[in-house]
């Protein structure tokens, strides 16, 4: 791994935290380029596609957003470096635990982006087969599905397996008890489990000052006995670096790493947050040059790895294959309570069949 | 008198309380600046000051813990959470201590700290923003649980929980946060805690409900009186304890009694209701006590949303089997 200068980093507040964060699109441009011609081309293309992916599948969720024809929707704008790079480090063994911030990863282990996005439309269908894709159900309340990570990760060393776990958080997540607690059981079980805080500098209206007092979450891996390590959360290559060295040092036997991914909240938190009541917007505005699906356009294109043409063609293909969703989810017919009472137990209970759910008929 | 949403009297209420008593501290997430998700703070650390109107970290049993802490140093801390479900990491901080410190003090002394929490569904949220938690808490010894049902009362209910020296959790029915305006005073006064208010006489069957399900028991009222039928519905407000004197008094009145509520059946509010009146009014009843609740499943996704959630009709229906009784 190369610790290099960053030079497109931007003057915004909070830039500073990317000081000393492992970078690769941030680079000079001579180190950068040649940093990026020692990546196999097939992996950047790869990671290029799983960008746009993301890209493709939340600009299509904001916009049916915003006609009402999904509920409330969290973006993830900017944040599809760290959960691209993340995951595209793990091979199809490994198991992977989000967030809602994290809503469409499953897409990126063969999952149709109908399903996360019939999930955001508040159809049940939207739960998609954890086992078959090893991604666990996104989890709403934050730091809660860490112990899970850590969980599978132990269970993965009990079996004498060699896969791992990934977990994602927010920086505001670090605050939890369940943060701590997956922290410090991961690092106690050496379970082979990474986890990658998404440091976007803001929990809804707090920002990382008011969360925490240490600037560098990585920080705190050091009193959990394991290693923290720092990257550029906009960088889609350096994450996936990072991670696969997380992974194959887990693999090997060497235990949980926390990984901190700067970055930026670009967006506002979710569709029904308004930021301009508690941030600077133009901060925020300042941030827009690492957005990373630009940002690795360029990067890739200077360095000879691909031309304008090739990257545009692989956006419009991932466009385009979200260009219908709307209409998708809206031909998946609803499920009746009955359905989703079945749902809940296996066997279903009386109290869940059809004389449970309408009471008494006669008195 | 202004007129006042949900929103905007228990806003007031606050501002008032902690205009008038230095002790007085609202904690929470997003409370501050952002004036809380649902605005229910807005302004108020503007005019408070930041140590008044304290953001916290996204660490509930931390603050909730806290607040016991702060009782004890002399404040009386009125903690935000943001969404019901995410009272759930204070769970522990709430019934093994928040409601055991007066028993662990042998009856010497109180918390006096209250815990907003807006709960509920139909407002078509993601998961886990919809939930109807009040029974967990009303099963623990030693909180008091309360939920208002409109503008004019909420006010009243909040500044008694307020004053009140042990832990009260208050529950916000949010999907009524802007549902309508009413007329509140310019200063509050607090009401009793423990006092279901009647809503609108009957003679042949009484609603009894709470938060949300008042709307829906008034708007099915008014449909069975259409049908003939003299139907009350009685407002709980206060879920532990519940005002039994109230409740028998509406028993013996009507003799039929159909209880509401959005929370899941099995042991719901309605199952208590059932058995008190067993107990103290068997003679009275006219029918047996029913329910119409939540299934016994996790507050569904929004699409199932009108499936889960008690409406006038399915109340209605159940009304009907029991006039007929
Ligand atoms: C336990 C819990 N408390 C409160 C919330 C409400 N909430 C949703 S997201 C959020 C902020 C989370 O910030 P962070 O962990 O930084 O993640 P980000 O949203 O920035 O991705 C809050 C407070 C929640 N989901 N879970
Ligand atoms: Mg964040």
């Amino acid at each position: 791994m190369t610790e290099a200068a960053q030079t497109d980093q931007p003057t915004a507040p909070g830039a500073q935290l990317l000081a000393g964060a492992h970078t690769v699109l941030g680079a000079p441009a001579a180190l950068r380029d040649r940093l990026l011609r020692e990546v196999p081309q097939p992996r950047l293309l790869d990671l290029y596609r799983g960008l746009c992916r993301l890209r493709a599948f939340d600009d299509r969720a904001l916009t049916l957003q915003r006609q009402g024809r999904i509920g409330t929707y969290a973006t993830y704008r900017g944040e599809e470096a760290v959960q691209a790079g993340s995951v595209l480090a793990l091979t199809d063994r490994d198991w992977v635990f989000p967030t809602y911030r994290q809503g469409a990863v499953v897409t990126l282990r063969g999952v149709a982006p109908e399903v996360p996005l019939l999930l955001w439309s508040g159809h049940p269908g939207g739960w998609h087969d954890v086992h078959r894709s090893r991604v666990a159900p996104i989890c709403v309340p934050v730091a809660t599905n860490l112990p899970h990570a850590v969980g599978a990760a132990w269970g993965a060393r009990l079996r004498g397996e060699t896969w791992v776990a990934l977990g994602f958080a927010g920086d505001g997540a670090t605050s939890e008890g369940d943060f701590h607690e997956a922290c410090n059981l991961a690092a106690v079980m050496e379970a082979p489990a990474i986890i990658v805080v998404t440091n976007n500098q803001w929990a809804i209206s707090t920002p990382i000052s008011a969360q925490t007092r240490v600037t560098r979450i990585a920080d705190k891996a050091a009193a959990y006995g394991m290693p923290g390590v720092r990257v550029d959360g906009f960088d889609v290559v350096a994450c996936h670096q990072v991670v696969s060295a997380a992974a194959a040092r887990a693999r090997a036997g060497g235990g949980p790493t926390l990984v901190e991914a700067v970055c930026y909240r670009l967006g506002p938190h979710g569709t029904a947050d308004e930021p301009s009541l508690y941030r600077d917007q133009a901060a925020a505005r300042a941030w827009e040059p690492m957005e990373p699906v630009a940002r690795t356009t360029t990067a890739l294109v200077a360095a000879g790895v691909a031309s304008p043409a090739e990257l545009e063609a692989i956006r419009e293909e991932l466009a385009t294959e979200h260009r219908d969703l709307g209409r998708a989810i809206e031909a998946v017919p609803a499920w009746t309570a009955a359905e989703l009472a079945g749902t809940v137990h296996d066997p279903t209970p009386w109290t869940l069949g059809p004389e449970g759910l309408a009471g008494p008929v006669r008195l | 008198m202004t007129e006042a949403t949900l929103v905007d009297a228990i806003n007031r209420t606050l501002d008032q309380a902690l205009a008038d008593d230095p002790r007085v501290l609202l904690l929470g997430e997003d409370i501050g600046r952002n004036g809380g998700v649902f605005r229910v703070t807005a302004g108020l650390q503007a005019r408070h000051g930041a140590e008044r109107v304290i953001d916290t970290p996204l660490s509930e049993a931390g603050f909730v813990g806290a607040a016991i802490g702060l009782c004890l140093a002399g404040f009386r801390p009125v903690v935000e959470i943001q969404f019901d479900a995410f009272v759930y990491p204070a769970f522990e901080q709430l019934v093994s201590h928040a409601a055991r410190f007066r028993w662990r003090t042998a009856g010497r002394y109180g918390l006096p700290m209250v815990v907003r929490l807006p709960y509920g569904g139909g407002t078509r949220a993601p998961e886990l923003h919809s939930d109807s938690p009040e029974t967990l808490f009303s099963h623990v010894p030693g909180l008091r649980v309360v939920a208002p049902s409109d503008p004019a009362g909420a006010g009243p209910l909040l500044l008694a929980a307020i004053a009140c020296e042990d832990p009260v959790v208050f529950m916000e029915p949010k999907r009524l946060y802007r549902r309508g305006r009413q007329p509140v005073p310019e200063r509050v006064t607090p009401a009793p805690l423990d006092r279901a208010v009647t809503v609108r006489p009957g003679r042949d069957l009484t609603l009894v409900a709470h938060g949300a399900m008042v709307e829906v028991a008034v708007a099915a009222a008014e449909r069975l009186a259409e049908d003939g039928a003299a139907v009350g519905v009685l407002d709980l407000r206060s879920l532990y304890p519940l005002d039994r004197d109230a409740l028998v008094e509406a028993a013996t009145e009507t003799g039929r009694v159909l209880v509401i509520h959005e929370a899941p059946r099995h042991c719901g509010l309605g199952a208590e209701i059932a058995a008190l009146l067993q107990e103290y009014a068997a003679d009275r009843l006219l029918a047996p006590v029913l329910r119409v609740a939540g299934a016994d499943m996790p507050f569904p996704l929004l699409r199932n949303e009108d499936d889960y959630l008690p409406g006038c009709a399915a109340v209605v229906e159940r009304a009907h089997l029991l006039l007929d009784y």
